[in-house]
């Protein structure tokens, strides 16, 4: 067997215990569902989840079904990291004042990309600042699609979405990518990470680093999303790796400020390549495919250098 | 009766006595004028172990009910104040709690909103939140800030309830002005609020999803629900005061009456400004007139049988709004009408706009409301209207 077709079935005998489980509404081919079962087996039973508005909450707590094994809680769009600071506030006082054990729970915010790197930014800088022992993941599929593929901060440069689409007088998205994770780091959090359900050993260790952790950590998920990038589902695997390969998604940590970089290609592959099966990208141009390819190229051996690989 | 000590203290200080008496387990709260001190007082609370809480210093308004909701939630008794632009911050997330039945406690130093920038005393921040299932009760003094806030925890968390509630002191009149009030001992608190138990809570040990998607077809089930028992409220509202004044010797009622033996003319107040209006009652009554005083100390549940019993000999009902409902005059006012519509003997409703962003309303004033309310119907002639009057403003 190939290491390549191992990494497909192996994920799910990590554990056999699904926390999040099937019969969900997500598309098929969802990056994102994919993530949240991987990370989900990393977390184990022993946590609560605060989930923003957005895709993973519609697609799983439509009433009177959920697909939530362990306490789950949505209220609103951008204030994710604000409910979970209240939750872990909740549950130090209780056990400090002996009205319930410690029984070391963790504390776990999900939301999309727009619910993070948009409307909620305010709210998770606030419960990073202040420190709360909390894991927040991103799922990030670089646009609103849960209200069907509007723009969002993290839409990839000359992306076609429905409020930006491209035409005489529009290439796309008009602005680089938000760097989400660079941010998290600024805020000085003992953990920051990136990854991919493409490579799901690599985000299931990061997940549990996640929650080790005291403090404040960071995992931001890279989630392709077929029906807002107009991709083939069954390349859901094979467009993340290429993002990955490519430079445009790089997987790394931040552990205390210090850079590592989890898998290094020192000669990436042409972001033609990640683009080619997104019909998002088909209408760019060579000079705009190059433009993206420097940049990606510039930012890659900028992260080389923070990483000290040489 | 129970020991109680007299002391001189702030609104301000008044609710963060009644949160300490409380023992609120997590505390979240930005800071805005006029509420600050309630914040202050709390904070020192905490870093004196006075008060063994945590206290979420958060980034806006808009966090800190979310916080409120999550710490509830997950088990906590909790506890936040605001005002003004603060509580229309908090907008979106105060139906979180009303709609999850959240027993999550406020205070709110009733402020004036922008346009022009105000931070002294209306009722226009707690006037835009009166439709989201909030229990809204207001104070007029100190002593009953601080009544209040005791007496809302032990509504909102009672097992029947479960809804969150506010109590709405006005900004600077309250919040910032020092009275005699008395105080009970820690130990006379003991037992009057229950230890806070949701049957629902966030807990690995039993494991529920909270704030799932409402398709068409349970979305108005689940608001009948709420419905239904927010109007229910309002036995436990009653129970608790009546609980309350058994054992204090202060009872407070939802419609509580000044005066109104015999009255023919009835002002209706809500808030700080009653305690003026009073004195205007005592002078008119002095001069002979048959006049009496309204206040309104439940807000929400609208107490209708209450509002309906009082008013039921009346013939003409002043009624002061310190907010502009544009295009609609004033929110007491319409509200008080559309409650009196169905009834067969109703009195004429006059209605006045004053103290708006904290212009004061003196005796004078109440004197001329209920003068000129007189003149209005003695003026009009069948099926007109009377028009809401703005007063003390310069034109």
């Amino acid at each position: 067997m190939k290491k390549e077709e191992a990494d497909l079935f192996v994920p799910r005998e990590v554990t056999t215990d699904e926390i999040f489980v099937p019969g969900h509404r997500a598309c098929i081919g969802c990056g994102e569902a994919l993530a949240i079962r991987h990370v989900c087996k990393a977390l184990g039973r022993n946590v609560i989840i605060v989930n923003a508005t957005g895709c993973s909450e519609i697609i799983a707590s439509l009433l009177p079904q959920t697909s939530w094994c362990v306490p789950w809680i949505h209220t609103l769009f951008e204030n994710t990291a604000s409910v979970m600071s209240g939750i872990e506030a909740a549950y130090k006082a209780r056990v400090r004042k002996g009205k319930i054990a410690d029984k070391n729970v963790k504390f776990i915010a999900f939301a999309g990309d727009g619910g993070t790197s948009d409307i909620g930014i305010q709210a998770l800088s606030g419960a990073m600042e202040r420190g709360h022992d909390f894991l927040y993941v991103c799922y990030d599929n670089e646009a609103y699609m849960n209200t069907g593929i509007q723009r969002s901060s993290s839409t990839p440069y000359g992306a076609w979405t429905t409020t930006a689409p491209d035409g005489k007088k529009s290439i796309g998205q008009a602005t680089w990518k938000k760097n989400m994770p660079e941010i998290a780091v600024a805020h000085k959090i003992p953990y920051v990470a990136t990854a991919c359900p493409s490579y799901p050993f690599d985000l299931m260790d990061k997940v549990k680093r996640g929650i080790e952790i005291e403090g404040p950590a960071y995992v931001h998920i890279f989630s392709p999303c077929p029906t807002g990038w107009r991709a083939p589902p069954e390349l859901t695997i094979e467009i993340g790796r290429l993002a990955v390969e490519s430079g445009v998604f790089p997987l790394y940590e931040v552990i205390n400020g210090e850079y590592r970089l989890n898998f290094d290609f020192p000669d990436l592959k042409p972001v033609r390549e990640y683009m080619k099966p997104q019909r998002r990208f088909k209408h760019l141009t060579e000079d705009i495919i190059d433009k993206i390819q420097a940049r990606v190229a510039d930012e890659y051996s900028r992260l080389r250098e923070k990483a000290g690989v040489k | 009766m129970k020991k109680e000590k007299v002391v001189g203290l702030e609104g301000s200080f008044a609710v963060a006595e009644a949160v300490r008496l409380a023992n609120a387990d997590v505390i979240a709260a930005y800071p805005i004028t006029p509420q600050t001190h309630i914040v202050e007082r709390l904070s020192e609370m905490v870093a004196e172990g006075e008060l063994d809480a945590d206290f979420i210093c958060v980034e806006s308004e808009h966090t800190a009910m979310s916080a409120c909701v999550g710490a509830s939630a997950a088990g906590a008794r909790v506890f936040t104040c605001t005002a003004g632009q603060g509580l229309e911050l908090m907008h979106e997330v105060l139906y979180i709690p009303s709609s999850m039945r959240l027993p999550v406690v406020a205070v709110i130093a009733n402020r004036a909103l922008s346009a022009p920038l105000s931070v002294w005393c209306d009722h226009s921040d707690m006037m835009a939140v009166r439709d989201i299932g909030w229990i809204q009760m207001l104070a007029e003094n100190n002593q009953q800030a601080f009544d209040l806030t005791l007496c809302a925890y032990r509504i909102a968390e009672d097992s029947d309830v479960l809804f969150p509630a506010m109590v709405h002191i006005d900004g600077f009149y309250l919040s910032h002005v020092i009275e005699d009030m008395s105080l009970p001992e820690d130990e006379e608190i003991a037992g009057f609020i229950p230890e806070y138990e949701h049957p629902f809570t966030l807990d690995p040990d039993n494991p529920v999803s909270m704030g799932c998607y409402g398709p068409p077809f349970i979305y108005p089930e689940a608001k009948k629900a709420q419905e239904v028992a927010f109007e229910n409220t309002m036995l436990k509202i009653l129970e608790t005061w009546k609980a309350f004044g058994d054992r204090f010797g202060r009872y407070y009622a939802p419609v509580e009456k000044y005066r109104m033996e015999d009255a023919k003319i009835a002002l209706l107040t809500m808030g700080s400004c009653s305690e003026t209006a009073m004195l205007a009652i005592d002078e008119l009554r002095a001069k002979g007139e048959d006049v009496g005083l309204i206040r309104l100390r439940l807000w929400r549940p609208f107490p209708f049988k209450e509002f309906r019993e009082a008013v039921k000999d009346v013939e003409v009902l002043v009624v002061l709004d310190r907010c502009v409902s544009f295009g609609m005059g004033g929110p007491v006012c319409s509200e008080v009408k559309a409650a009196l519509y169905d009834q067969q003997k109703k009195p004429h409703v006059v209605g006045f706009i004053g103290g708006l962003g904290g212009r004061d309303i003196l005796i004078e004033g109440f004197e001329y409301m209920i003068r000129s309310a007189l003149e209005k119907v003695k003026a009009i002639k069948r099926g007109e209207e009377i028009e809401t009057e703005m007063i003390g403003v310069r034109e």
